[in-house]
C-alpha cells in the first residue's frame, strides 16, 4: 500500500476532478427543475417559492461561515493555549 | 411476585466488568462479545411492564419497566456496546472497556428505572463509568479532562438528588412520570438532566473531554450520556416549551464551533451538541410525532455517530494525529474507512437513503404540523448546517482535501468490521425504516419517502455543498481552538482562585505579623505577673488587703450616694 504507485488514483487527476465539478453543477440544476415534477405540499407560503430549498440552503450556509469566521476572530487561539496551562501545573 | 425469575439486563454488562480483568486473549474477546448479546436476549425476553416493585423507606421503587421507549434505548445503547466492544477489541488499556461496560450497564439502568431514586443510583455510576473510560486514554491531557468531566457531572447529580429530594417530598411517590418545571425541585430535576445533555451554559465538558479518551473510548462516550438524558427529558418533560429554544441555541453553537474548530474528533464532539439539540427540539414540540422523531434520531444518531467516531479513531489510530491541518488524502490508503467515515457523514446530513433522513425530518414535519414557522426555519437551516460542518468539513479535511502524503495502513479487521456493520445499518434504516417504526413509542403515521421530501432535502443539502467549496477559502484549517465555556472554569475561575488565595495569603500573613507582635507582648505580660514576685503570684500582705478592702467599701459607698 505505501509505494509510490498508490499516489496514482483516479481522484488525484485534475480532469476527473474537473468532471465531478462539472456533475455535481448539473446535479444542482437538476434537482431545482426536479421541483416542478413533484407534487410540492408546502406548509409555509414561504416554502412554494420557486428554488427555495437551494436559496435557503445556500444563503444559510454562507450566513453561518461568516458567523463563525467573525466569532472566531475574536475568541480563537492557538491550540497550545490551554496546553502551556496543563504544562505549569 | 415472580420478579425472581428475571434478570435485569444491566447486571450481564455489570458482571462482564467485573469479570474482564481477570481474562486474557481470546477468553476476553469472547466475553467482550457475547455480552451485549447476552443481555440484548435478556432485553427482549422481558415482557411488558413494572417488574420488580423494592419497598424502600416510605417509597416504592421499580427498578425494573419496560415499555416500548425503555425498550427502544435499551436495545440501541446494547447493540452499541456490541460494535464499541468490536470495534475496541485491540485496545490495549485493560481498564477501558470494563470502564465502558461498566458505563453503558448504567445506562441501561436509567433508562430500565421506573423511579427517581433508581434513576438517580445508575446516574452516577454512569458519571464514574465514563469518567474512568477518558482516564484510561492514560494521557496527561486525558488525566486533568477527566477531572473537569467529572468536576461537572458531579455538580449535575448534586443538583439532580436535591431535586429528585425536593420531589419525594412534595409528592411522597417516587415513580418516574411526566413532569412540569413548575416548582424549584422539578426544575432542579431538568437542569440536572440538561447538564448531561451538553445543554447552555455548561455544554464545554462534552467537546473539552470526549475528544480526550483514547482512540475507541470516544466511540463509547458519544453514545450514553446524552442520549440518557434524552430519555429521561423525552419521559419527564415532553412539551416543555423552553426546550425549543434551548435545543435551537444547541444545534447553532454545535455548527458554529465545529466550523471552527480543527481536531477532527472535537469536530465530532461539537457535532453531537448539535444533534442532542435537534432531539432537544423535538420534546420541546411535544406531540406524538416529534417524541417519535427524537426517539428514531436518538437511534440513528447513536449509530452514525459511532460511526463516525470510528472512523477518525482508526485514522487516529493509525497516524497518531487529530487535527485537520495535519491531515489530507487519507482515501489513498485507508479505502474501507473512507467509504464508512463518507456513509456516516451522509446519514448524520440526512441524505435520502440514510438512516438520518428518516428520523430528522418526523421533528421537522412536527414543526410544520404545528405551525411553528420560525423553528420550521431555523431547523431546515440548521440540517444545512450539519451537512456543512459534519457531512462535508469532517470527511474533506480528513480524508481528501490536499494530499499529506500519509499513507497509513488500513484499519485491521475488528475495526472494519465494526465500522462495516455501523454502515450497512445507517444504510439499511434509511431504505427500510420500518422495524425502526415499530419500535418508537407512538404509532406512527408518517412516510418519509414522499418526491416533495426527497427533492426539498437534496436542494437543501446540496446547495450547502456548494456554498462549502465555493467558500472553502474561508474555512481555511489553522491550529487553533475556539474560547468555550469551558474558559470559564480553566481560566478565569482558576485565576479568580489563584488571585484568591494569594490575596489570603497576603492577609494572612500581615495578620500573623500583627498576632506575633501582640502575642509577644501579651506573653511578657503574663509573664510579668506570673514571675514569683509577679502581682498575680506574690503573698500579699494583710495590710494591702486591708486597703483593698477599703477601697472597695469607700466605692460602694459612693455608688450608693450617686444612685440613691
Amino acid at each position: 500500500m505505501n509505494t509510490p504507485a498508490s499516489r496514482e488514483h483516479w481522484l488525484d487527476e485534475p480532469k476527473n476532478v474537473r468532471l465531478l465539478w462539472r456533475s455535481f453543477i448539473i446535479i444542482l440544476v437538476l434537482t431545482v427543475l426536479a421541483e416542478f415534477f413533484v407534487h410540492l405540499h408546502p406548509a409555509f407560503a414561504i416554502e412554494g417559492w420557486p428554488g427555495f430549498h437551494a436559496a435557503y440552503g445556500f444563503l444559510a450556509c454562507a450566513l453561518m461561515i461568516v458567523v463563525a469566521k467573525g466569532l472566531g476572530l475574536l475568541i480563537k487561539r492557538p491550540d497550545t493555549f490551554y496546553a502551556k496551562d496543563d504544562a505549569d501545573e | 411476585m415472580n420478579s425472581s425469575f428475571i434478570l435485569h439486563p444491566s447486571m450481564v454488562l455489570f458482571a462482564a466488568a467485573f469479570l474482564l480483568p481477570l481474562l486474557r486473549g481470546s477468553a476476553r474477546s469472547v466475553l467482550v462479545l457475547l455480552a451485549p448479546v447476552v443481555a440484548m436476549i435478556l432485553l427482549w425476553l422481558l415482557p411488558e411492564g413494572r417488574l420488580w416493585n423494592v419497598a424502600w423507606l416510605d417509597y416504592q421503587l421499580a427498578p425494573l419497566v419496560v415499555d416500548k421507549l425503555s425498550r427502544l434505548f435499551a436495545t440501541i445503547f446494547i447493540l452499541m456496546v456490541f460494535a464499541g466492544g468490536l470495534f475496541a477489541l485491540r485496545q490495549q488499556s485493560r481498564l477501558e472497556i470494563p470502564a465502558a461496560l461498566l458505563y453503558a450497564g448504567s445506562a441501561v439502568g436509567v433508562v430500565l428505572a421506573g423511579d427517581l431514586v433508581t434513576v438517580f443510583v445508575f446516574w452516577e455510576i454512569m458519571a464514574i463509568g465514563s469518567t474512568l473510560v477518558i482516564w484510561s486514554a492514560n494521557t496527561r491531557q486525558s488525566w486533568s479532562a477527566s477531572l473537569r468531566y467529572a468536576m461537572i457531572h458531579l455538580a449535575g447529580g448534586v443538583i439532580l438528588f436535591a431535586g429528585v429530594t425536593g420531589h419525594l417530598l412534595a409528592t411522597g411517590d417516587a415513580s418516574f412520570t411526566p413532569m412540569q418545571p413548575d416548582s424549584f425541585a422539578h426544575w432542579l430535576i431538568l437542569i440536572g438532566f440538561l447538564i448531561n445533555a451538553g445543554a447552555p451554559p455548561l455544554s464545554a465538558w462534552l467537546p473539552d473531554a470526549y475528544p480526550e479518551a483514547s482512540w475507541s473510548g470516544t466511540v463509547f462516550l458519544s453514545a450514553f450520556t446524552t442520549k440518557t438524558a434524552v430519555y429521561v427529558m423525552l419521559r419527564g418533560f415532553p412539551g416543555t416549551e423552553l426546550l425549543i429554544w434551548v435545543g435551537l441555541f444547541m444545534v447553532f453553537y454545535g455548527i458554529v464551533y465545529a466550523l471552527l474548530e480543527n481536531d477532527m474528533r472535537r469536530i465530532l464532539a461539537y457535532s453531537i451538541v448539535n444533534q442532542v439539540g435537534f432531539m432537544v427540539v423535538g420534546i420541546g414540540i411535544g406531540t406524538e410525532l416529534s417524541l417519535n422523531g427524537t426517539a428514531a434520531h436518538a437511534f440513528t444518531h447513536i449509530i452514525y455517530k459511532a460511526l463516525l467516531l470510528m472512523s477518525a479513531g482508526a485514522v487516529l489510530s493509525a497516524t497518531g494525529r487529530r487535527k485537520c491541518s495535519e491531515l489530507g488524502g487519507l482515501f489513498h490508503s485507508m479505502p474501507i474507512t473512507t467509504i464508512c467515515g463518507t456513509i456516516g457523514a451522509l446519514a448524520i446530513s440526512s441524505f435520502p437513503l440514510t438512516s438520518g433522513f428518516i428520523s430528522k425530518s418526523m421533528i421537522s414535519q412536527a414543526a410544520a404540523d404545528g405551525h411553528l414557522q420560525l423553528v420550521w426555519m431555523l431547523l431546515a437551516a440548521a440540517s444545512a448546517g450539519v451537512f456543512l460542518h459534519a457531512g462535508i468539513k469532517f470527511p474533506w479535511f480528513v480524508f481528501f482535501q490536499k494530499d499529506s502524503g500519509l499513507r497509513p495502513p488500513e484499519a485491521p479487521a475488528s475495526m472494519r468490521w465494526a465500522m462495516i456493520l455501523f454502515a450497512f445499518l445507517c444504510i439499511a434504516l434509511g431504505v427500510w425504516p420500518e422495524p425502526l417504526y415499530a419500535l418508537l413509542p407512538y404509532p406512527v403515521d408518517y412516510v418519509p419517502y414522499t418526491g416533495a421530501h426527497v427533492v426539498t432535502q437534496l436542494q437543501l443539502l446540496l446547495f450547502s455543498g456548494l456554498a462549502f467549496f465555493v467558500m472553502l477559502g474561508y474555512l481555511k484549517r489553522t491550529p487553533t481552538i475556539t474560547l468555550d465555556f469551558d474558559w470559564l472554569w480553566r481560566v478565569a475561575l482558576a485565576t479568580a482562585t489563584r488571585q484568591a488565595t494569594a490575596y489570603w495569603k497576603f492577609i494572612g500573613a500581615k495578620v500573623s505579623c500583627v498576632v506575633v507582635a501582640k502575642s509577644v507582648v501579651i506573653e511578657s505580660a503574663i509573664n510579668r505577673h506570673q514571675q514569683p514576685d509577679g502581682p498575680l503570684v506574690r503573698a500579699s500582705p494583710t495590710r494591702s488587703m486591708a486597703m483593698w478592702v477599703m477601697v472597695m467599701l469607700l466605692a460602694y459607698l459612693i455608688l450608693y450616694f450617686f444612685i440613691k
